[in-house]
């Protein structure tokens, strides 16, 4: 089933808290996915880079030296990062099992992410001058008071609650994924996509690398692709609903941007509420009256709506 | 209005639930309405979903209340749901999914919008949406009328086994899907896939139909086609109809009194 959420700021300035919104949206819509959680949250562009590692799974195997083992991953992601030339300015533990660094770097982005990544069981889970990606096993509240996503405060965002339905409850099939190596694009998806080998086959011939066993992941990759050849994210969402087969509603965002699609059967819901200085989209209308607390007018988009606002 | 100062105010009650998280635990009626002779009104906005259905039946099945006026319903689900009884109730607000399902003899206003699956097999009453409505609006409808002012999802009236649908804004796709019974009234244009597999029934569409569904054909309208749908825009109010395109079921693939290909041969 699954619940998304999308949020974004048109009376600017940044400074938005749009982490607490997200949460507060998210736990209105426990009852869609009580799996994991994740967030796809942008501030204004920072100087440097945030990079966001999952070290271990959060329900992988406890062994005696668990511990042991996640200190070494500490030190090589570390190591690994400064070895690529990055000038490291942070390291701060999220939970026992994920971190996040900041750092400048001049090289090529995708090398670093694939040095990081080709450490065993590491992940990148979002990497970028303004998004930050967490995601965790639990729901809104829990995920937001680990993280400390209450005092996020930025300019939008995306959200989703899990209901597993493809592949396996942990962090690597938890969504937003990432739209891998674009530095500042994430999706959320509620849906199926029945292509998904075919699509998974001809990515990773065309040299992208998967994350996951999950379907959605094919989005936030197609999509880089699509735009790596020089689409619009426009353009991309478009053609996305003639390539991509199944039920869906998916959300993306990018630096400036949010957009959402819905499939040509317009399976899965979205409620859409839109004023001069809020854009919320979410499965239920109950998640966008936590965040506009009074009667207001809302829609759903029709099936093959592609809709974009920028910030 | 600042969206921030709206998400500080949105505090919740903390509500029971069972181990899975999805029964509320507490079923105490709240009995917090205030009653006058038949009629009475109560504030939603602190209520769970399932004090608010419980108010509602003891207002209605043990007060004699024959008038309800709901308000601040928050656009929560599962309001006004199995109500099997003739009242009025108005709901002051939007409405989440599943609102008003399985209702028998009830007349429900909803002042803002709905969310999927409204009226979901309504026996008889009326139900009135100011706004829009979602997917799957009086699915499996069985009698009554369900009357939204605003636009409709996709799949409007899917199954309907009888009533009335009528919309005054547009519809999504597939509108009409296998539909037994009943009529739908479209006043806007309607999305591809229109009566796709309907059985019987009759759907009339003001505006651009995207495409017909598989064995839904255009109908001869007839004086009694003009006399009904005139006759449901003057109970609601609604002016004169506009000029409407009659649609029903072509009935080609009605193949159940033929013979299977491997028994004609047999009967041959």
């Amino acid at each position: 089933m699954c619940g998304i959420a999308g949020i974004i700021y048109r009376n600017g300035g940044g400074e938005q808290h749009v982490g607490r919104d997200m949460t507060l949206m998210l736990q209105a819509m426990k009852h869609r996915g009580p799996d994991s959680t994740g967030y796809a949250l942008y501030r204004p562009a920072a100087d440097s880079y945030v990079m966001h590692v999952k070290l271990a799974e959060a329900n992988g195997r406890r062994d005696f030296d668990f511990d042991e083992r996640l200190r070494r991953q500490r030190r090589d992601v570390e190591a690994r990062v400064l070895e690529l030339g990055a000038r490291l300015h942070t390291i701060e533990p999220a939970t026992e099992h994920a971190m996040t660094m900041t750092f400048d770097h001049d090289g090529d982005l995708k090398r670093l992410a694939d040095y990081v990544e080709d450490l065993r069981g590491v992940e990148v889970l979002s990497l970028g001058r303004s998004l930050e990606i967490v995601k965790d096993l639990g729901d809104a509240k829990t995920v937001a008071a680990d993280y400390k996503l209450d005092e996020f405060m930025g300019t939008h965002g995306i959200g989703h609650a899990r209901m597993a339905t493809e592949s396996d409850v942990d962090i690597a099939n938890a969504h937003p994924y990432w739209a891998y190596p674009f530095p500042d694009v994430a999706v959320v998806h509620n849906g199926q996509l029945t292509n998904y080998h075919l699509w998974r086959r001809r990515l990773e011939r065309a040299g992208h690398r998967f994350q996951s066993e999950c379907d959605s992941e094919i989005i936030a990759v197609y999509l880089a692709e699509r735009m790596a050849q020089g689409d619009s994210l426009e353009d991309s969402m478009r053609r996305s609903l003639e390539e991509l087969d199944g039920v869906f509603t998916y959300i993306c965002v990018t630096e400036d941007a949010l957009g959402m699609a819905k499939d040509e059967l317009g399976a899965k819901p979205l409620v859409l509420y839109e004023s001069d200085d809020i854009v919320a989209l979410a499965s239920e209308e109950i998640a966008i009256r936590k965040v506009v607390d009074r009667e207001i007018e809302t829609y759903d988009p029709y099936e093959s709506e592609v809709m974009v606002w920028t910030r | 209005m600042d969206p921030v100062a709206a998400g500080e105010s949105a505090a919740e009650p903390e509500v029971l639930l069972d181990p899975r998280g999805l029964v509320e635990l507490d079923g105490t009626v709240p009995k917090v309405s205030e009653i006058d002779g038949d009629s009475a009104v109560f504030d939603a906005h602190n209520l769970s979903t399932r004090k608010i259905n419980g108010e509602l039946r003891w207002l209605i099945y043990e007060q004699g209340v024959k008038n309800v006026v709901v308000k601040n319903p928050s656009a929560r689900h599962s309001l006004g749901v199995g109500i099997l009884a003739r009242c009025r109730i108005t709901f002051e607000g939007s409405l989440g999914y599943f609102a008003c399902g399985l209702i028998d003899g009830a007349e429900v206003h909803i002042t803002g919008r709905v969310g999927w699956s409204a009226a979901e097999n309504m026996m008889s009453g009326v139900v009135v949406i100011d706004s829009n409505a979602g997917s799957l609006a009086g699915a499996a409808l069985r009698g009554g009328d369900l009357v939204v002012k605003g636009q409709v999802g996709a799949r409007t009236g899917i199954d309907q086994k009888g009533g009335t649908i009528l919309v005054l804004g547009t519809a999504g796709s597939m509108t009409g899907f296998m539909m037994q019974r009943g009529h739908q009234i479209i006043c806007g244009d309607v999305g591809p896939g229109l009566g796709d597999s309907m059985y019987d029934g009759t759907i009339y569409v003001g505006g651009k139909v995207r495409s017909l569904g598989i064995d839904c054909v255009p109908g001869e309208w007839t004086d009694a086609d003009t006399e009904f749908v005139q006759r449901k825009f003057r109970i609601y109010g609604l002016g004169s109809p506009p000029d409407l395109q009659k649609f029903v079921c072509g009935k080609k693939l009605y193949n159940y009194d033929n013979l299977e290909p491997s028994e004609r041969k047999l009967v041959l």
